[in-house]
């Protein structure tokens, strides 16, 4: 059982939860993620750690109402408890192993929440951050603030113009990089789309390219093998070899066919748990 | 005068066209009379050969004996000496390759039906509240087990009746291991482990889910923490194996562990579950042991047609003799020396094997015939989901991050195999996590055994 210390509504598809978990809180690196059950009968989902507080024993999560389960987990309050809580699981991210590094650091949407610490310990360890912020509209921004104080640049964009610059995340690194920032390296965190077409750029200016790959889970332990992906030309396990890899070496159209392989499914039970609150 | 009939007493079955179409178990368990009937058919041999093939030494002809008596209760507390989980045992036990395979009645004729036995004396007092057994006297000393599989419950309720106070990590929501992830319902009820696990905790013994030894703690937090004196690895089984071949990757191939996870632990298989399971309607499983079966008779009761494609023959099926005689009766069709080669997709999902025939060759290093390609011998078969049931690899969290623990090459840690001891002092396992993919029994015996190395190391002061 965890308890919901806080829960901010971020936007009307977007929640924050502080929770109290001090063992999680307490290993906790940015990059990992846990695993949550909702409830007695609920289905098991990994979510990324956006943030936490080893002293207060607090994990901060950030969803997206996007399917059932997170529906339910939105209905909680504060002082309501999770069920299961359990991490901090998978790779923490790698950080450069020496000071003044340049990265690029891109978040989409949700992903920003898991881009944020990130950022911020790069930032803290003496490298110098840009950060590349990409949400579809205004409505939907988040952290923006957070990622100002711990960045060197902070560039903006939404898909229909309504806040910074219009366009994509790609657009706004490639200006970046041919208005003369050169990158040691790119960390992109977002939907698996945005990361493959982050990807094809990177390659061809040749920077090594951090992703975060987020597949569906079960156990998230090392056990069950749901959440493989093709990296190199090799299986690998997202839970354990994972979260971060290579971005230059996965195979994002597999990665994308599979985690739509329980779409018809989570229609139905979206569409059965929406007639429930009617 | 002991019963000289050349069979074993059946035991009562659900009928093989219902309990296709249901997860309720399978085999209902002796009755009474058929029970003390059977147990007329042991001979008492002085020399008990039985009890040398038990992992765990029960005194077999001792237990059997009380049952031919009647004194049902009385057979339970003498197998409850040396088990502490009967009840499964006595359902998921290859006996026919232990105490069973070397009764003297199997010479001629079958042998005393031991399994069987053992599952009636464990229910039977089960169902009568099964009176909790009492707390030991604590000894004042603490030890932390990782994992409650067989391994991490056997070794618990050793040290428990010892008088040592024992917690449980687990890893999982709920506590078990593979006994409710992996093993259907059919085969071995929920119920049954629930109640199994409840005796451990009227015991004394604690047990904490949702606790991922070697990423929410490392071991020595639980040594340095509370003031614990000895570690028990039971962590189990690790990461499904595939073969390497085109195409494990197009959705609705699964490895047994999540197929089996998302109807045993996740109960996909209910129509109200949360938890999704693709049912395929035709289902191929690939290999030949246990874990190939209960995911083969999984989806058989999904309402798929199910082929099993196993590249060895069936007389080298590792699976007990029970389970391929239940999964052939639930119309389960088996493939042998074949094997496949790759996995074809259409649009992202599976839509066939391509298998190829095999012949046997001479004995390999497991001592089994080494099977070997026939050339030209391609053929497809249609498929529109795939489970791959050919074993696991252990899992790396705890030896990543854990200094100073040694590992074989292929992952298993090194143990000294009389007292369950690694390279670190204090620290002990056993199971799955050492030896890879084995059975419930054998990791029930290494968690006994290492209970006793860990008795020793504790009364001995820390030092071995």
């Amino acid at each position: 059982m965890a308890l919901i210390v806080r829960r901010e509504a971020l936007h009307p598809t977007l929640t924050r939860l502080d929770v109290l978990a001090p063992l999680v809180a307490g290993r906790a690196e940015p990059g990992q993620f846990i695993i949550l059950r909702v409830d007695e009968e609920g289905e098991r989902i990994p979510l990324t750690v956006a943030d936490f507080d080893r002293e207060k024993g607090i994990v901060t999560i950030i969803f997206q109402i996007v399917g059932a389960t997170t529906a339910k987990l939105n209905r909680l309050s504060e002082g309501d408890e999770i069920r299961d809580f359990v991490g901090p699981l998978g790779q923490a991210t790698e950080t450069p192993d020496e000071p003044g590094k340049k990265t690029a650091v891109i978040g989409g949407g949700l992903g920003c929440a898991i881009a944020y610490p990130i950022a911020r310990k790069l930032w803290q360890e003496g490298g110098e951050v840009h950060t590349i912020l990409g949400f579809r509209d205004r409505s939907l921004v988040i952290l923006e603030d957070e990622f100002k104080s711990v960045s060197g640049k902070t560039v903006l964009m939404t898909d229909d113009g309504s806040y910074g610059q219009k366009g994509l995340v790609t657009d706004g690194l490639r200006q970046l990089i041919d208005g003369g920032c050169q990158y040691d390296g790119v960390i992109a965190i977002g939907p698996l789309i945005m990361m493959k077409f982050v990807c094809q750029l990177t390659k061809e200016y040749g920077i090594k390219t951090l992703v975060s790959m987020n597949p569906i889970m079960i156990d998230g332990t090392g056990m069950c093998g749901c959440c493989r992906l093709t990296v190199g030309g090799k299986t690998r396990f997202a839970c354990v070899d994972g979260p971060d890899f290579d971005g230059h070496e996965v195979d994002f159209d597999e990665a994308m066919a599979r985690s739509a392989m329980y779409r018809p499914f989570e229609a139905r039970r979206r569409e059965a748990e929406c007639v429930l609150l009617r | 005068m002991p019963n000289m009939s050349l069979k074993k007493n059946e035991m009562p079955a659900q009928a093989p066209d219902v309990r296709s179409g249901n997860f309720l178990e399978v085999a209902l368990g002796y009755t009474e009379a058929l029970a003390v009937d059977e147990a007329a058919r042991c001979l008492n041999c002085r020399n008990k050969p039985c009890v040398e093939d038990c992992p765990v030494g029960i005194d077999i002809p001792a237990f059997i004996a009380r049952i031919g008596a009647g004194e049902f209760e009385a057979a339970y507390e003498i197998i409850a000496r040396y088990n502490s989980l009967p009840a499964i045992c006595g359902r998921v036990c290859p006996q026919e390759s232990q105490c069973e395979g070397k009764c003297v009645r199997g010479r001629r004729g079958e042998p005393v039906a031991i399994g069987r036995l053992e599952r009636f004396a464990a229910d039977y007092h089960n169902s009568r509240g099964g009176e909790a057994a009492s707390r030991p006297a604590a000894n004042g000393h603490k030890v932390a087990v990782i994992g409650s599989g067989p391994a991490g419950l056997a070794c618990a309720g050793s040290l428990a009746k010892k008088g040592y106070q024992v917690t449980i990590f687990e890893a999982l929501h709920m506590p078990g291991g593979v006994l409710v992830y992996g093993i259907p319902e059919f085969r071995l009820p929920k119920a049954i482990v629930r109640a199994e696990i409840e005796g451990l905790r009227a015991m004394g013994v604690e047990i904490v889910t949702d606790v991922v030894v070697g990423r929410s703690l490392l071991i020595e937090d639980l040594m340095e923490r509370e003031g614990r004196e000895a570690v028990f690895i039971g962590s189990g089984a690790g990461l499904p194996s595939f073969m390497g071949i085109p195409g494990e990757n197009l959705n609705g191939v699964y490895s047994a562990n999540e197929f089996l996870t998302r109807i045993n632990l996740m109960k996909a298989y209910q129509e109200d579950s949360e938890t999704p399971v693709y049912r395929g309607s035709k289902v191929a499983v690939v290999g030949g042991g246990n874990v190939a079966m209960d995911a083969a008779r999984c989806a058989r009761r999904l309402g798929a047609e199910v082929t099993v494609v196993y590249r060895r023959t069936e007389k080298e099926l590792p699976a007990r003799l029970e389970e391929v005689e239940h999964a052939k009766e639930e119309g389960v069709v088996f493939h042998t020396l074949t094997a496949p080669t790759s996995i074809n997709g259409d649009k992202g999902w599976v839509a066939s094997l391509t298998c190829q025939r095999m012949v046997l060759g001479e004995p390999d290093a497991s001592g089994r015939a080494r099977p070997s390609p026939l050339a030209g011998s391609e053929f497809t078969l249609v498929a529109d989901c795939v489970v791959m049931a050919i074993g696991t690899s252990p899992n790396p969290l705890i030896k990543a991050t854990t200094k100073g623990l040694e590992t074989q090459r292929w992952g298993g840690i090194v143990t000294d195999e009389s007292t369950g001891q690694t390279s670190l002092p204090g620290v002990y396992a056993g199971g799955d996590a050492v030896t890879g993919a084995a059975t419930v029994i054998l990791a029930m015996g290494a968690g006994k055994t290492a209970a006793e190395g860990i008795d020793r190391y504790i009364r001995g002061g820390g030092a071995e």
